[in-house]
């Protein structure tokens, strides 16, 4: 096989996706996007103003601010809502630190990234969405390989894999009971490759610290972490600059960067596809490979 | 970039994993921190080479715990298209998930050990696969190593795989034989110069070359409504458009189209996709349609062209693969869910349930529990727009709900 590089977005993918948004505005009463602001949520918003086009997306956005988020991401959620006419709630995981439903973890690896939960469970009872639109994907994880594209929740937000309704065909079934909600995941058979075709594609704005970009970083456990107030650093731990990117946007305590130059989309989409290349062997080494260092991210971040 | 669609399924032991790891490892979709974490796991195994069936491994670990075994998707790419394998058991307690899939797939790969030949999986497989009437059958007749590359001993399976289809009611339009040994990657992505007595296509090679009529001019054009976007707007003040998907065929600007089920014709004026107007919308395509008048048209109406509409359908007999715990029960209200429609629909009868071994009906057996198949007869609340499954699989199919749990209990094939 050859090395070709593979830039052509798969246009069935787009076409799924957005009879799955159709599906989901037509079969609940009270949807909603769930936007982190990172590339996987901006696509789905992407497809939402595709599917109504030229109606309005009929669908908030809620955003669970842990309050520890890149100020690159907020900027961009907001001027996205403001560029889109879309509507935008905000729930805080503060607010359910100062409720006493949750407590504040400590220690160097204290994150809030586990709190949310609690904060996103309350919102989906208070503002009694059946509905909640995410950007998960098959490919990400194996738990998530078996997910549906109408995932049924219970009372408590729980999945339960073994009780899971078949989907055949296109057909979807999101029939529920009173206090149970929907998963929605309309873009479970994309990749991360897919994801970045298609915002290349659509040419389509993101936050800015996906490019390269020069910030104060520390290293831990062999990994590029983001220097902030909300981090529990040691005294040996000292910041440095560095011109780095994300490939993945959650909070500033659990995201860690990669060292890059890429500061165009062809640049990371390159990336990802040298970083698969790579893997047949020793071409580039360990310590330069991003996929690696990203795949020990996740294995730190679930 | 196209899309292929592919499910396969087989026991632990018939190197389907091999395949699936040697087609992600041929084609680079092995990030690099998975493969050394695969080196490492097969020299702890004590062996000398780096097993790839451990990449899928989640299945085996399900199986010894006992949950559920589900489909597994599992995505690569090469520079012609992108592949999704929907990956599932063959053990006949598992039929339900083999149909499901199956259901989105445009090719069936079923593997035989070359040692063992035809055994009882590949019948159930082969019968799952012409029951969805899956257009591409790919038969990997696998382990080719353990025969000593055996010319005789693959002609064989083939002369008995042919005979299985010579007793079918389907046949798939196009069915492929290829000897592949899947551990040493012979005729996988690369030619086998092992097997040089074959000279067809290595199993990459061919699924690379399947193509697609996108038209889809086999089968009669329908349009299923989703929704209707009027948006009210000053710019958009009298905009109706119609959103959904192309089912099946292609529709173009100024064709006549009927509306069902209020039966009102009209043309269409524009066909959009965001920003883009096209002159054609193909099978499976999301679009907007906008028509020259103004008829009665809401969600769940269908569009089709006036010389070929469905039948509206009261009853029906079909055949089912029943998917839920709990028995068909005669005479109780399901919903029938048809593309996005859902009626009310009460089994009137069950005809008889088949074995999917034999391709037999089953003496004396009247009752449809988990995994069976068999054939039934249906009354409905309302008419559906369906066709028949044999002449148009993207129109025929239905699945039931049951009313109290809100499960999806069956999947039917309208006949």
């Amino acid at each position: 096989m050859t090395n070709k590089i593979q830039w052509e977005f798969p246009q069935a993918l787009e076409d799924e996706a957005i009879y799955i948004l159709r599906e989901t505005a037509a079969q609940f009463e009270r949807p909603a996007i769930l936007f982190s602001g990172g590339k996987d949520s901006i696509t789905i918003v992407r497809l939402a103003q595709k599917a109504f086009y030229p109606g309005k997306v009929p669908f908030p956005l809620l955003h669970i601010d842990t309050g520890h988020n890149f100020p690159e991401t907020i900027q961009f959620r907001d001027w996205l809502v403001e560029s889109l006419g879309l509507d935008l709630i905000v729930r805080n995981v503060q607010d359910s630190i100062d409720q006493g439903k949750v407590q504040e973890e400590t220690g160097k690896y204290a994150s809030r990234n586990a709190l949310q939960t609690v904060t996103l469970l309350d919102a989906i009872e208070e503002l009694k969405f059946d509905a909640c639109i995410g950007g998960a994907r098959r490919d990400e994880e194996k738990a998530r390989a078996k997910e549906r594209i109408f995932s049924v929740r219970d009372e408590f937000g729980q999945w339960n894999a073994k009780m899971q309704r078949p989907e055949l065909f296109d057909m979807l079934n999101g029939k529920i009971h009173l206090g149970e909600n929907v998963r929605v995941f309309p873009i479970s058979n994309w990749t991360e490759l897919d994801v970045w075709n298609y915002i290349r594609r659509e040419n389509l704005q993101i936050p800015s610290i996906y490019f390269s970009h020069e910030r104060e970083i520390i290293e831990r456990d062999g990994m590029y972490w983001p220097y902030s107030p909300f981090l529990n650093t040691t005294e040996e731990e000292v910041p440095f600059r560095q011109k780095v990117r994300f490939r993945t946007v959650g909070d500033m305590t659990c995201t860690a960067a990669v060292i890059s130059e890429a500061d165009k989309l062809e640049d990371i989409i390159g990336e990802i596809l040298e970083a698969k290349i790579s893997e047949r062997g020793a071409r580039i080494d360990d310590k330069r490979s991003e996929a690696a260092m990203e795949k020990r991210k996740q294995a730190g971040y679930f | 970039m196209e899309v292929l669609r592919i499910t396969t399924s087989g026991s632990v032991d018939d190197g389907k994993s091999t395949l699936i790891g040697r087609l992600l490892y041929d084609t680079h979709s092995i990030p690099q921190d998975k493969m050394e974490a695969l080196h490492a796991a097969s020299k702890r195994k004590g062996l000398d080479f780096t097993d790839l069936s451990l990449l899928t491994d989640g299945l085996v670990a399900e199986r010894e715990q006992g949950i559920t075994i589900d489909v597994a998707h599992i995505y690569f790419s090469t520079p012609t298209r992108k592949y999704i394998i929907a990956d599932t058991p063959g053990h006949i307690e598992y039929t339900r998930n083999m149909v499901t899939g199956a259901s989105n797939a445009q090719v069936s790969l079923i593997l035989i050990d070359a040692r063992k030949g035809i055994v009882e999986q590949t019948y159930r497989h082969f019968f799952i696969a012409s029951l969805l009437r899956i257009p591409y059958l790919v038969v990997c007749v696998n382990k080719m190593d353990l025969v000593e590359y055996s010319e005789a001993r693959f002609n064989q399976i083939v002369e008995d795989f042919q005979a299985l289809i010579a007793s079918a009611t389907f046949k798939a339009p196009s069915i492929k034989f290829v000897p592949i040994s899947s551990l040493y990657g012979e005729n996988v992505a690369a030619r086998s110069e092992k097997i040089s007595w074959y000279s067809g296509d290595s199993l990459l090679e061919y699924l690379e070359q399947i193509t697609f009529d996108h038209a889809d001019n086999s089968h009669p054009s329908r349009f299923k409504v989703q929704s209707v976007i009027r948006p009210k707007t000053e710019a958009y003040h009298d905009f109706r458009g119609f959103a959904g998907k192309v089912v099946s065929g292609h529709f173009n600007i100024g064709d006549e189209i009927i509306s069902l089920p209020s039966q009102q014709k009209s043309r269409i004026k524009t066909i959009e996709q965001f920003e883009t107007q096209l002159a054609t919308a193909e099978a499976r395509q999301s679009v907007v349609i906008t028509l020259e008048d103004e008829i009665d048209t809401s969600r769940g109406s269908m569009f089709s062209k006036p010389e070929n509409a469905p039948a509206l359908l009261k009853e029906i007999s079909a055949q089912v693969c029943w998917m839920d715990q709990q028995k068909l029960v005669p005479g109780k209200t399901y919903l029938l869910q048809h593309g996005i429609n859902r009626v009310k629909a009460k089994v009137q009868q069950i005809q008889h349930v088949i074995d999917v071994t034999s391709n037999k009906i089953v003496e004396d057996k009247k009752e449809l529990g988990l995994n069976d198949i068999g054939k039934i007869t249906v009354k409905l609340a309302h008419p559906i727009f369906a066709d028949s499954y044999d002449a148009n699989p993207a129109n025929g199919a239905f699945i039931l709900i049951d009313e109290f749990s809100n499960s999806t209990v069956a999947v039917g094939f309208v006949d």
